[in-house]
């Protein structure tokens, strides 16, 4: 497999690589863990004419905990969160999230940042961006801008990220005491992406009921969704079986579910549903615990 | 456009110079001549290429040379020591892990990988983590094994 | 002088002595050759299901640096059609059976109609792979393309666009074997019968390692040499000079290295062997080419691809009375190497299965279709069969209320060795079929499992578990018979066996090991008839160059046909041994065995002599008989008398959830016959292998086309889904043995048996699990989770 010739720059700097955004513009793609771009550019599905190679950017990677939120590198891959031992403590189902994207090794070389801003419609991260209400550091010529999850995702592989910007960090808040958050998805049995993956966070008052609650629906459409639905039917209940069931039954509601070999638009939305009330399970039994 | 890139296989040091559009595995195999790491898919799906870039199991056809310039690349050929065979490759040979020999560097290497993150997986476990790395002779059987074997053996010499 | 009993090795799990190679990296793939001048081809290829080529442009690609050539199929004019190798025309008039066949052309390159997404059309040689490819893209078709057909039932219906023109309405045979009218008869007198449409995807082999040649002329000799990705490389030399480049044998070496699995996919003549080996003559240059495995998906032949109505006819005591089968076989858009020889008598002959039936009838129709060639997949045909039949007998029983294992025994072949006459044409060589299922049901602990998931039905589990108790096929001879069936090739083996003087042995084999072990199993064998240490024995396959001929491997045919050729150059070197011994004994040739490794005067051990010193007096015949040749080295052919037939039983236990419709599978067990075995070990391994191809197909695996455009949708590992390690169980298998009377060793053949069983294995499963909820049967595979879950929403409305 050869890729289309291009020009490889591997900026030492994040200034060094807004300036090679700037002059190369549409030409040039970011190249972060590679495992969206690479494997399209074999195909020759893309043929940039420029990389910018984030690799050898210092401070893109690492995870910092403050009081409110996790605060991951957008190099930081998705093995460096499965195996974080701040996540672990702090926001486990981000490690649940990464031990089960693609494989171990493309989880050793790809990354959060790359996930996101590639946004492919079947990709984990975004569910759990989305439950978890997750925002978007920007850098760009201006300096830096804050984008919140719900405004992130525009469409089928589009985002908010700007031509000359590029996603530096991912800020994910930490859930109060009380709550409980689980991934659950079905893998499509190739490619192991989400055919349908559901993530939900809860948190629990003193009395059992659902104080707040995020799901994010991927897989099933054409970008990953926040099941407004489920959310509001969640809140303010005691979060028994049949709670979880009824509100579980409006996951699909709002997904522009995509028919493809691994199921109709009936199929697919009844995973949604199905997957959506075993991550609120989940997520319910984790907050108890 | 050649860049020169610049890095450690198997301990010896190798310098060249690339079109950057050249993928690490053709240049592990057709430059620098070392073929046990092969080429399965286009998607990097088979793991038929898997090596160990600074102690980390990558896919050598998801990363272009120039990536990997400056780094410590292991491949199937630099496992054994001293032409001692590596615990994972006894067991391997041992366990019947192999039958046509093509998805084998891979599975060795993604087992290397798995045994330092994990030294007493359960078969859930080692069925998990070989995720990436497909075999169609073996039925997966005797790779789980031949990776049970080497763990008992790896965990008795530490 | 004090011998050393050597241990037997048949039978014993000793460790492959090819691993090492393997597990250190040092194994020689064909895209492991580098030659000194290596020019690197690609091609471009139909973007259309079905398209004609109106003008071709290579001058942008001439231009493209690096390039070195560019042809198109005008360009080769003077080549001929691929052959295919399996004749069904109708002058063949073989008693019992009905056909007739459309013989089309396959050319390398196609000049005027594309008739495949992936058909190549023209080949790019240049410098570099990269540039190669670059200029792939900057080759100009003109297309004009063309409505297509990929559907295997639609590609005869009137109004489908015609494929060829020598095949009026995408017919490419007919074919007819047992008997119409007494099946006819059966059902008529039967108490219950069950009709099912039974589909058996179309499936890609998918050998991990892609298909790749090396082309290489040699001006100064006139010999050309190809390295080539092939299962058997005779029989690649055989039909590239005989049919298609018209150059002489001798003239041309083909060498199939280390081959990274093969599974029917690398028996085949392709395109592109043929035109880099057409192109390295032209150029005088070497020429390589490597299948990306978007190509292997395009352009390996595919396996499968059937669509059955069968019918089944009981009596009230559950014996099956009657068996009636109709079957479309997608063919493809060409007539592969031995297309036509797979949905017909490697099919329709085995569709009596381990049971005694009252009649059978069966008729098959090979259609051509906008699709990749179809041919041989690991088990070719006899999967096709025993599905067909495994299915539809767990129907009959559910129809019945009959227990599915009850059924089977009830219709049991009962124990024989020597034959039993099918009612199709065949004559199975030697069975016990009740004690390889009953070995298996006690491994299961039947009655228990029955209880247990009568406990997890109440608790709404969907559990179940499914059978299949089948035959197969392998060894297929003698090459009389299979020449009057249509084989354009014998189905024999050679082997030869060089002693050298110090006692070291050669064997040249014409079976090709690509994963099954030969080094080893066939050394095994050498060893022990010899009684010298295995250390002392080399096996060299592969190489056209070096072994006399061969026709490869495939078919479980490796050590039935190719070991009993070295088991029979065994024996002449041992006669010729003898005669040697005799003359240094003084003894008479007649008087002479051959024990512990050494020639003795019978039963006088103190007079003997070894092994090595006979070889070392065959190449110095100072003391030598008169009327004997110096040397030591024999050559044989082994033809066998018939087939052979393995069988064996295989069970599943699934559980289905409930809300997803996916599959879970807890247990999968096996017990085969093979006849005797030389490795267990190798076997198993063999077993497990094959269980996970079955397992594969019918869960996971599917080449799909979209209807519309005829683009092949699973082109990708990505797309096409294979079994990955945690779908699978560790299996628990056992053996029966049942020897094989057809040869001296007693082998019957392992390679195919696992991918047979399992598919229906499976499936049988997971209608056992939904059968409380009142399904009783799912037409297409896979059994992907929407399929289930859809199955079971149904069932529900139906209720």
């Amino acid at each position: 497999m050869y890729p289309a010739a291009f020009d490889y720059h591997a900026p030492k700097n994040v200034k060094e690589a807004l300036g090679l955004l700037g002059k190369l513009k549409d030409d040039a793609k970011i190249l972060a863990g590679g495992h969206s771009l690479i494997p399209m550019m074999k195909l020759r599905l893309a043929q940039p004419k420029h990389l910018i190679d984030l690799g050898k950017v210092p401070g893109l990677s690492g995870i910092k905990a403050d009081g409110k939120a996790l605060a991951i590198g957008a190099m930081t891959t998705h093995w460096e969160i499965e195996s974080s031992s701040a996540v672990k403590s702090k926001l486990p189902v981000l490690a649940e999230v990464a031990s089960v994207i693609g494989d171990p090794a493309v989880r050793n070389k790809g990354t959060i940042g790359g996930s996101l801003a590639h946004a492919d419609p079947a990709a984990d991260w975004p569910a759990a961006m989305i439950a978890l209400g997750a925002e978007m550091v920007c850098e760009g010529p201006k300096g830096k801008r804050k984008v919140g999850v719900d405004q992130w995702f525009l469409g089928l592989m589009a985002t908010a990220l700007k031509e000359r910007e590029l996603l530096a960090q991912v800020r994910v808040p930490l859930l109060p005491a009380g709550s409980g958050a689980a991934y659950m998805k079905f893998p499509h049995p190739a490619s192991r992406f989400a055919v349908v993956g559901v993530c939900a966070a809860v948190t629990l008052d003193k009395q059992g009921v659902c104080t707040k609650a995020g799901v994010g629906v991927t897989g099933a459409g054409t970008k990953a969704v926040r099941a407004k639905g489920v959310e509001a039917a969640l809140v303010g209940k005691r979060l028994d079986p049949a709670a979880i069931e009824a509100a579980a039954q409006k996951a699909a509601d709002g997904v522009d579910v995509q028919a493809d070999l691994q199921g109709s638009v009936e199929y697919k939305s009844h995973l949604c549903r199905v997957f959506a009330k075993r991550a609120i399970t989940e997520a319910v039994k984790r907050a108890g615990a | 456009m050649k860049l020169p890139v610049k890095m450690t296989i198997n301990g010896q040091k190798v310098s060249h110079e690339v079109e950057p559009r050249l993928l690490l595995v053709h240049y592990i195999r057709e430059v620098v001549g070392l073929t046990g790491t092969h080429v399965g898919c286009d998607t990097s799906q088979c793991g038929a290429c898997t090596i160990l870039i600074d102690g980390q199991a990558v896919k050598a056809c998801t990363l272009f040379a120039v990536q990997a310039d400056g780094a410590t690349i292991t491949t199937i050929e630099g496992l054994a020591k001293n032409g001692e065979l590596h615990p994972i490759q006894q067991g391997f040979w041992e366990k019947h892990g192999l039958q046509c020999g093509f998805c084998t560097p891979g599975m060795i290497l993604a087992a290397y990988q798995m045994l330092e993150r994990y030294p007493k997986p359960t078969e859930d476990q080692i069925r998990h983590q070989l995720e990436g790395n497909l075999c169609r002779c073996t039925g997966y059987h005797n790779i789980v094994k031949a990776i049970q074997w080497a763990a008992e053996h790896m965990a008795g010499k530490k | 002088m004090a011998t050393v009993v050597q241990e037997r090795l048949f039978g014993k799990a000793i460790k492959r002595r090819e691993d090492p190679r393997f597990i250190t990296g040092r194994g020689q793939y064909v895209d492991d050759v580098k030659l000194p001048g290596m020019t690197y081809a690609a091609f471009v290829r139909s973007p259309h299901a079905h398209a004609r080529i109106r003008r071709i442009d290579t001058s942008g690609a001439l231009k493209h640096p690096g390039v070195v050539a560019v042809f198109t199929g005008k360009d080769m004019a003077g080549v001929n059609s691929l052959p295919c190798g399996w004749d069904l025309r109708k002058e063949k008039n073989i008693p019992g059976v009905v056909q007739d066949l459309a013989m089309v052309p396959h050319m390398p390159l196609t000049a005027d109609v594309a008739r495949h997404v992936g058909d190549p059309v023209a080949v790019v040689i240049a410098e570099s792979q990269a540039a190669a490819v670059d200029a792939v893209d900057r080759v100009k078709v003109d297309w004009e393309p063309l409505p297509s057909v990929t559907v295997t039932d639609r590609a005869a219906r009137s109004g489908a666009p015609q494929i060829h023109t020598g095949a009026p309405g995408n017919v490419a045979f007919k074919w007819e074997i047992g008997d119409r009218s007494a099946t006819d008869a059966a059902f008529k007198g039967a108490a219950t019968t069950v009709k099912k449409r039974i589909l058996n995807q179309r499936l890609v082999a998918n050998a991990m390692e892609p298909r790749a040649c090396i082309a290489r002329f040699d001006t100064a000799t006139g010999e050309l040499t190809l390295w080539v990705t092939s299962q058997n490389p005779h029989v690649h030399r055989l039909l590239m000079c005989a049919f298609v480049l018209g150059i002489p044998e001798h003239k041309v070496r083909v060498i199939a290295p280390d081959v990274g699995g093969g599974f029917g996919s690398k028996i085949f003549l392709y395109n592109e062997e043929v035109v880099c080996s057409w192109v390295a003559r032209q150029l005088k240059r070497p020429v390589r080419w490597t299948a990306t495995r978007r190509e292997a998906y395009l352009t390996d032949a595919h396996g499968r691809d059937h669509v059955t109505d069968a019918e089944l006819a009981l009596g009230r005591d559950g014996k099956i009375l009657g068996l009636r089968v109709k079957t479309t076989a997608n063919l493809g858009a060409y007539l592969s190497t031995f297309a036509p020889a797979i949905p017909t008598f490697l099919y329709g002959t085995l569709l009596n299965g381990v049971y005694t039936i009252g009649a059978i009838h069966c008729e098959v129709t090979g259609v051509f279709t906008n699709t990749t060639a179809v041919d041989a997949y690991r088990g070719a045909g006899r999967p096709e069969a025993c599905y067909v039949l495994e299915r539809i007998v767990e129907a009959g029983a559910r129809a019945l209320g009959m227990d599915v294992a009850e059924l089977r025994k009830k219709n049991f072949i009962p124990k024989f060795s020597g034959a039993f006459q099918t009612l199709v044409a065949v004559s199975y060589d030697s069975g016990d079929y009740a004690a390889a299922f009953d070995r298996l049901l006690q491994m299961l602990n039947y009655r228990k499992f029955r209880a247990e998931q009568e406990a997890a039905r109440k608790q709404g589990r969907l559990l179940g578990i499914g059978f299949s108790t089948y035959i197969e096929a392998c060894s297929i001879a003698p090459s009389k018979l299979v020449g009057a069936l249509g084989a354009g090739a014998g189905l024999y083996e050679s082997a030869k066996v060089r002693v050298h003087p110090t006692g070291g042995v050669t064997v040249y084999t014409g079976s090709h090991s690509h994963g099954q072990g030969h080094e080893t199993t066939f050394a095994q064998l050498v060893a022990d008839e010899l009684q010298i240490p295995i250390e002392q024995v080399e096996i060299v396959h592969g190489d056209t160059g070096a072994i006399p001929f061969g026709m490869g491997t495939y078919g479980s045919r490796s050590a039935s046909v190719g070991g009993t050729a070295i088991l029979m150059s065994l024996n002449k070197i041992k006669e010729k041994g003898k005669r040697i011994a005799a003359h240094l004994l003084e003894a008479s040739a007649n008087d002479i065995e051959y024990v512990n490794g050494q020639f003795q005067v019978k039963g006088v051990p103190s007079k003997a002599v070894p092994f090595g010193a006979v070889s070392l007096t065959a190449y110095v015949p100072h003391k030598y008989p008169d009327n004997l040749e110096p040397g030591l080295e024999e050559t044989s052919f082994y033809d066998p008398s018939n087939f052979c037939f393995p069988f064996g039983a295989h069970a599943c236990v699934v559980e289905v959830d409930r809300d997803t419709g996916a599959v879970q599978i807890q247990r999968y067990l096996a017990v085969d016959d093979v006849g005797k075995v030389i490795n267990p070990m190798i076997v198993d391994g063999m077993v497990h292998g094959g269980i996970a191809q079955g397992v594969g197909q019918a869960l996971c695996e599917g080449a799909v086309y979209d209807e519309g455009s005829g683009q092949l949708v699973t082109g990708s590992m990505m797309d096409y889904a294979l079994p990955k390690a945690d779908m699978l169980p560790l299996y628990e298998t056992d053996r029966t043995v049942t020897p094989t009377p057809v040869n001296p060793m007693g082998i019957k053949g392992a390679g195919e048996t696992g991918t047979i069983a399992a598919t229906p294995t499976v499936v049988n499963a997971v209608i056992d699990a939904l059968a409380p909820l009142g399904v009783d049967h799912i037409e297409a595979m896979p059994l992907t989770s929407e399929r289930v879950w859809k199955a079971i929403q149904a069932a529900k409305a139906k209720r």
